[in-house]
């Protein structure tokens, strides 16, 4: 008797192990439905004090700046603006990243967006924009001939527009670009960095020529390979391309998605990557690159940070570093200048007061970016703003960005995060060898139709 | 079989059925259960059934389910390639834990219960990976695999011999479940070794005595004296093996997230790649199903095929 106890409960245990990961989200769900009364009891307070008072305005501002001289700068912006507009009462929410991600979605769905909020641009953004979430800021952009408009680096802004209206606008933006080894590139003969694919072919060789690893790459990860495949496309199809595979008039088949996949092979052909990269993290990448070990990474803005951190004496290849853009590759439709990259921004809700949008466009101003940039915690996205970067690497990067016409966010951000996920496994599969160029191509577009049915 | 301290065993107390004490008892049980049952019905049965719901939906996780598929998740999972080299894996990872990590941690066991010196110190040293985390012990492994000799423990040691190159253990597709059923074998022989040991102990003195005496020498004693006794033992062990080994997760997400393309992905792996990074929750909850169905067969057949006597306990 006591045996076949054990035997049930010993069958339910297993239930409870195999099972319960998957049960959690569900959980979960009753959380969604407490804090929604929340809301739901602060909107009539807000409510009644507005006609009793006609000129006071409320602003809710919700960002994930945690670092202590970031959020106290944020802080600043607000009582600064508060300050010169007495009637104005910012009321700052800090969340902590993952924090914010849940009590977003949660306010969403109940339809109450903070005015202002943190935002990544692409795909999710789109989804709150089709919700009627957001609200549509194109005209304050446009006003006075477009003179807030065309403060902004025209890329950057266009991360934060989605069918032709703007919902948000970026407050910092980076890019993926070669980071490079000046003195292993001197030592393989090459005196300036590549522009264009066969150049970058020609100085790979030239690079395994002199013994030396050209590229370093953390494919274990699957996104920084990711981004290789992502450029070529960027490079071969540009911005009708990948429009038009997203809004369904075109595919993820069309010809820049498979010829992508080949260029990459003629470049895998070459064995550039050091021993093991399939199963190396971006962690490797960052200390082969950051102890001297391979020629260069394709990496964001970030890249000299993680390489400092990831080198044997924590300063990395120092002044030796370089940056070059992606090269252009010929015969491709996209304009060499355009960028792949992504970065921070403010997103604005359906209920935002026009003095809301006013403290975005304040926060956004030249001497506020420049603020930003000084402390470094962000590239700045407006004209003037550049002032407040030091560090050369910095000033070029975003020199190059800024003369971006077409800003190609992160695929696995721009895409739903199913697409996202298989765009980095397909994407893997060309680098070991396993997929071809049109089984990659056919593995996104079939979980496109999926996604976007 | 030993038996237990004096617990008042209520099933025992002579009440006619029916009687009012009787009915109090059941009560008294009843309530006392009540806050377990709750709990369980609440966090491990409701979570079962709304799985199995799931699993008929296309479902993202957001909002109602309400993309009715019926079982073409079923259906999609037994044709998808990817599910079935995380099922090889599964097999190759039970069938070398059941052929060289029991058999190695019985043979620690029977060394390390023997009256040599040191064992006490050893005994700690063999069960120290168990109590380390398994992230812990994961970004070690990935530390000692690292394929530049320069970083990686194994590597450097691989170079000292001449015409051995260094390998990219956990980049190259065939390398990589050797290298992870190592790093398995280091984290739980330990504990295996320990169950052992606890059935070791069990075994009395009296009978490797009595059959030293009739002339057995110590492979006749071991095979024919501590095998068969520590059979309940050798059952357990193999039963939290190869249900550890359907479940395996932590340490292969963490050394490879499955990868490179797919070469170690494990049930638990493609399970959470599916459920919590494409967020394709209904898909996810019938990899679930399916892993819950392979342990429920396999513990019914196991329970079947091993309903013997254990020879120590006579249950």
């Amino acid at each position: 008797m006591s045996r076949k106890i054990y035997v049930v409960l010993s069958l339910l245990l297993i239930a409870a192990f195999a099972l319960a990961a998957c049960g959690s989200p569900a959980t979960e769900a009753p959380a969604v439905a407490t804090e929604a009364p929340a809301v739901a009891t602060e909107a009539p307070a807000t409510a009644t004090e507005a006609p009793a008072m006609a000129e006071k305005v409320t602003i809710n501002w919700w960002h994930i700046s945690t670092a202590e001289n970031h959020k106290a700068l944020f802080q600043k912006f607000a009582d600064d603006y508060m300050a010169a507009h007495p009637n104005v009462d910012i009321q700052i929410t800090v969340l902590e990243n993952e924090a914010f991600k849940t009590k977003l979605t949660t306010v969403m769905q109940s339809g109450e967006p903070p005015d202002i909020f943190q935002s990544w641009g692409g795909g999710v953004m789109n989804d709150y924009a089709n919700a009627g979430l957001l609200q549509d800021i194109t005209p304050a952009l446009d006003a006075d001939g477009g003179a807030w408009r065309n403060t902004f680096a025209t890329g950057a802004l266009g991360v934060y527009s989605y069918k032709g209206k703007n919902y948000g606008v970026p407050w910092d933006m980076g890019m993926i670009g070669f980071w490079y080894n000046k003195d292993l590139f001197a030592k393989a003969g090459i005196t300036n960095p590549p522009t264009t694919w066969t150049e970058f072919l020609a100085d790979v060789k030239a690079l395994k020529a002199a013994g030396i690893t050209p590229i370093a790459l953390g494919e274990g990860d699957k996104w920084p390979g990711m981004h290789m495949w992502a450029y070529l496309v960027t490079r071969l199809g540009g911005k009708a391309n990948f429009e038009g595979a997203y809004n369904r008039t075109g595919s993820f088949t069309d010809a820049p998605f498979i010829d992508a996949g080949k260029k990459l092979q003629d470049l895998i052909a070459l064995e550039p990557f050091q021993d093991g990269f399939l199963g190396a993290t971006y962690g490797d990448e960052a200390t082969a690159v950051g102890n001297g070990k391979a020629a260069m990474e394709l990496m964001g803005q970030w890249a000299p940070a993680v390489e400092k951190d990831n080198s044997a004496d924590k300063k990395g290849i120092g002044d030796k570093l370089g940056f070059f853009p992606f090269p252009m590759v010929e015969g491709g439709k996209g304009d060499p200048a355009d960028a792949v990259g992504g970065g921070n921004g403010f997103a604005i809700g359906k209920n935002a007061s026009p003095e809301a949008i006013d403290f975005v466009k304040f926060m956004t101003s030249a001497e506020n970016q420049a603020a930003l940039a000084k402390i470094g915690v962000a590239i700045p996205v407006v004209k003037g703003g550049e002032a407040g970067l030091s560090d050369p690497l910095m000033i070029e990067l975003q020199k190059t960005f800024a003369a971006a016409q077409y800003f190609q966010l992160y695929y696995d951000q721009a895409l739903p995060a199913a697409m996202g996920s298989v765009v980095n496994d397909s994407t893997q599969g060309i680098f070991a060898g396993t997929l071809t160029p049109e089984q990659a191509a056919q593995a996104i577009e079939d979980s496109a139709k999926q996604e976007f049915k | 079989m030993q038996s237990l301290p004096a617990i008042p065993d209520i099933f025992k107390l002579k009440r006619g059925s029916g009687s009012p004490q009787r009915f109090q008892d059941r009560l008294t049980i009843f309530l006392f259960l009540l806050p377990a049952i709750i709990l369980f019905l609440l966090f491990v049965i409701y979570p079962i059934f709304q799985s199995i719901y799931y699993s008929l939906f296309n479902w993202k996780g957001f909002g109602p389910a309400t993309d009715f598929v019926g079982l073409s998740n079923f259906k999609n999972i037994l044709s998808d390639k990817v599910f079935m080299i995380a099922i090889r894996n599964g097999l190759f990872i039970i069938a070398f834990s059941l052929c060289l990590q029991l058999p190695l941690s019985m043979l620690l066991a029977v060394l390390v219960g023997r009256n040599m010196p040191g064992r006490v110190f050893f005994r700690s040293i063999f069960f120290l990976p168990y109590v380390l985390s398994e992230v812990i012990s994961a970004l070690m492994w990935l530390f000692i695999l690292n394929p530049d000799p320069e970083r990686g423990f194994i590597n450097a040691l691989l170079i000292l011999i001449p015409g051995v190159k260094a390998q990219a253990w956990l980049g190259n597709t065939s390398l990589v479940m050797p290298a992870i059923f190592a790093a398995l074998t280091w984290k739980y022989f330990g504990y295996h070794m320990l169950l052992f040991m606890t059935g070791l102990q069990n075994i009395p003195a009296e009978i490797e005595e009595a059959a030293r005496m009739d002339g057995a020498n110590v492979f006749q004693n071991f095979f024919f004296i501590t095998l068969p006794l520590l059979g309940g033992t050798i059952r357990t062990s193999v039963y939290l093996s190869v249900l550890g080994s359907i479940q395996q997760f932590i340490l292969v997400w963490i050394m490879t997230k499955g990868g490179p393309v797919n070469a170690s992905e494990t049930m638990a792996t493609y399970m959470y790649r599916f459920g919590f990074v494409r967020f394709q929750l209904g898909y996810g909850s019938a990899v679930a199903i399916y892993m819950f169905l392979f342990c429920l067969m396999f513990s019914l057949i196991y329970q079947r095929l091993t309903r013997q006597p254990d020879y120590l306990t006579g249950l």
